[in-house]
């Protein structure tokens, strides 16, 4: 059994780990201890700054903190980052293409018992509809750590995902390089693809060894960059396996889902099935029947496979 | 201030004024009323105040300028051409597809410009964020930023004077122009956002109320804020609505519609009487 660690931990760590090799500030919005910020805050509290319960209001700042020379993160949870803070983030940041890291933690239903109004299932809409906008969203706590640093690396506005929950550990530490826009592939396969990101990509796994089982040779993929995203990756498992199932923590609709639709509809049309949030509000709960609730399920990716071949011509 | 220094203020104050005209003539577009009211104050800024150099326009340790309420863009294009950071000619292509010069500005592509602004209550965070990159980084420059009164409405407008005040940025100074109008109507009949002042001082500002189109009030206003420390600076800057030009002055419908040929004969000429 792997190790489980929530990509925020890691995010908090790493800021904190990468503090000493680079110069950079990390503002927050009153969730320093929730987001991880604190761990840097701890280490670092000369380059951290509390911008209290105002999220448009840190955007912004960030954004002139950036103009005037420094790479920025800026903390809050995917709610108030990518939504609340919308327009400042496309308007004072994206326009501008200012280098400012949003780190936003507590994305999707995994945030669990606090519920529908914190449960940012919309986030890689908003944000991959930004121009200039790169987004990633790391499917475990080592990719979560080397996504920070190539952020860091990186000039430009990047919008970063982490989630609440502890998930499985799939990359090997000592191994691992993260490239942004690459996807990779964790399992090869030749009946069907998964183009997985976050939580799902360790579920995508699980149901590829199901599939095994009945014969069924499913290929995993993990997008960790939605935008830009990995056409190559994605048009050739098109090509070499005629059937895809985009898995994504996110609403089905302006996702990962559509973002592998408009690859595949455009270079290679093949059936794609989405699995993600039903076009549905969360719901406060813990997070295993949160997950079986809304279809997050090895169980389900099994079924959308099958339903992806049964579409092949 | 000597007669000779304030001959020259309102001489590049009326020529930025002629310049607003041109762009918004010329556009057939853009905001004459709240440009013209902001010309004094940005004329101070750009050729007294702020340490800026058209041939760098990047230079490390200038001071910034944010022109929160960024609709009024022409009244800086105008200072920055007259300063020499582009062409004058560029005026004339005010928000046409083949210029720089946005309706709203652009950092990225108009040199002299420090933030993209134009969407309300942004630019004053903004400005709060490079203050305090001069506090880390132990530099000295300043930063300004001018507020519409109407935009003030914005909650964001409060949580950057709660910030700016919270981490003593008195490299800050906020500039509030007060001319008494938005687009649907006053501001006090549409939403009043009043009194400014003891707000402003109950969220720890430096406070500092004048006329707007006094030179000598605006000089000693800039340099008192100077003084001031552990606090962020407030002046509010009592202005008309389209200053110079008798038939724009305190008409809200000149917020956002440009002269046509007669009357932008006409406004130039009383312009130019001045000079």
């Amino acid at each position: 059994m792997a190790d489980k660690i929530a990509t925020r931990e890691a995010y908090g760590n790493a800021l904190a780990e990468l503090g000493d090799k680079y110069d950079f500030v990390v503002l927050d919005a009153d969730l320093a201890a929730a987001t991880k910020t604190g761990v840097f805050k701890k280490k670092f509290p000369e380059r951290f700054f509390d911008c209290g319960i105002a999220e448009g209001n840190m955007m912004s700042v960030a954004a002139g903190l950036a103009a005037a020379g420094k790479v920025v993160f800026a903390s809050s949870f995917a709610m108030f980052a990518a939504g609340r803070a919308y327009e400042q983030v496309r308007n004072c940041i994206g326009y501008p293409h200012l280098n400012v890291k949003v780190g936003a933690t507590h994305a999707g239903i995994t945030v669990g018992e606090d519920g529908a109004t914190h449960q940012c299932l919309e986030d890689f809409a908003l944000m991959r509809a930004i121009p200039g906008m790169t987004v990633i969203n790391p499917a475990d706590a080592v990719e979560a750590r080397a996504a920070v640093e190539a952020a860091i690396n990186f000039v430009g506005p990047v919008y970063m995902r982490f989630g609440r929950y502890a998930v499985p550990v799939i990359n090997d530490k000592e191994n691992y390089k993260f490239e942004i826009g690459k996807g990779v592939n964790m399992v090869d396969g030749k009946d069907v693809t998964f183009v997985a990101t976050g939580m799902l990509v360790s579920m995508a796994m699980d149901a590829a060894k199901v599939l095994a089982n009945e014969g069924i040779s499913a290929r995993v993929i993990n997008i960790a960059t939605i935008k830009p995203i990995d056409k190559d990756i994605i048009l050739d498992a098109a090509r070499s396996t005629g059937a895809i199932v985009a898995a994504e923590e996110h609403s089905i609709i302006g996702g990962l889902g559509s973002a592998v639709s408009e690859v595949v509809c455009e270079g290679c049309p093949v059936p794609v099935v989405r699995l993600g949030i039903e076009d549905k509000f969360g719901h406060s709960g813990k997070v295993p029947p949160l997950l079986e609730m809304y279809g997050l399920t090895v169980e389900n990716l099994v079924a959308k496979a099958k339903a992806a071949i049964a579409l092949k011509k | 201030m000597e007669q000779e220094k304030l001959n020259r203020l309102k001489q590049t104050a009326a020529q930025i004024r002629l310049d607003i005209l041109e762009e918004v003539h010329a556009a057939s577009s853009g905001h004459p009323g709240g440009s013209l009211s902001i010309a004094d104050i940005i004329t101070y800024l750009y050729f007294e105040e702020m340490n800026v150099d058209p041939a760098n326009p990047k230079m490390d340790g200038r001071d910034r300028f944010v022109l929160s309420k960024g609709h009024t863009a022409p009244a800086l294009y105008a200072a920055l051409a007259e300063k020499g950071f582009f062409s004058r000619d560029e005026l004339k292509k005010l928000r046409q597809v083949d210029s720089f010069l946005q309706g709203h500005p652009d950092m990225k592509g108009t040199p002299g410009v420090d933030m993209s602004t134009g969407s309300l209550g942004l630019g004053f965070s903004a400005a709060c964020g490079m203050a305090l990159a001069a506090k880390i980084d132990g530099k000295d420059y300043r930063t300004y930023t001018i507020v519409g009164d109407g935009e003030s409405e914005e909650g964001q407008i409060w949580e950057a004077a709660m910030f700016a005040s919270h981490y003593k940025l008195d490299n800050l100074c906020v500039i509030f122009d007060w001319n008494g109008l938005q687009i649907d109507g006053p501001v006090a009949e549409v939403m009043n956002p009043t009194p400014h002042d003891s707000k402003l001082e109950a969220f720890g500002f430096h406070v500092i109320s004048i006329d707007g189109h006094d030179f000598d009030a605006i000089e000693a206003a800039f340099a008192e804020a100077k003084t001031v420390k552990g606090k962020p600076t407030a002046i509010i800057a009592k202005t008309v609505k389209g200053k110079g030009v008798s038939f724009m002055e305190n008409q809200v419908g000149w917020h956002g519609s440009a002269p046509n040929d007669e009357q932008y004969a006409q406004a130039v000429a009383e312009i130019k009487a001045t000079m």
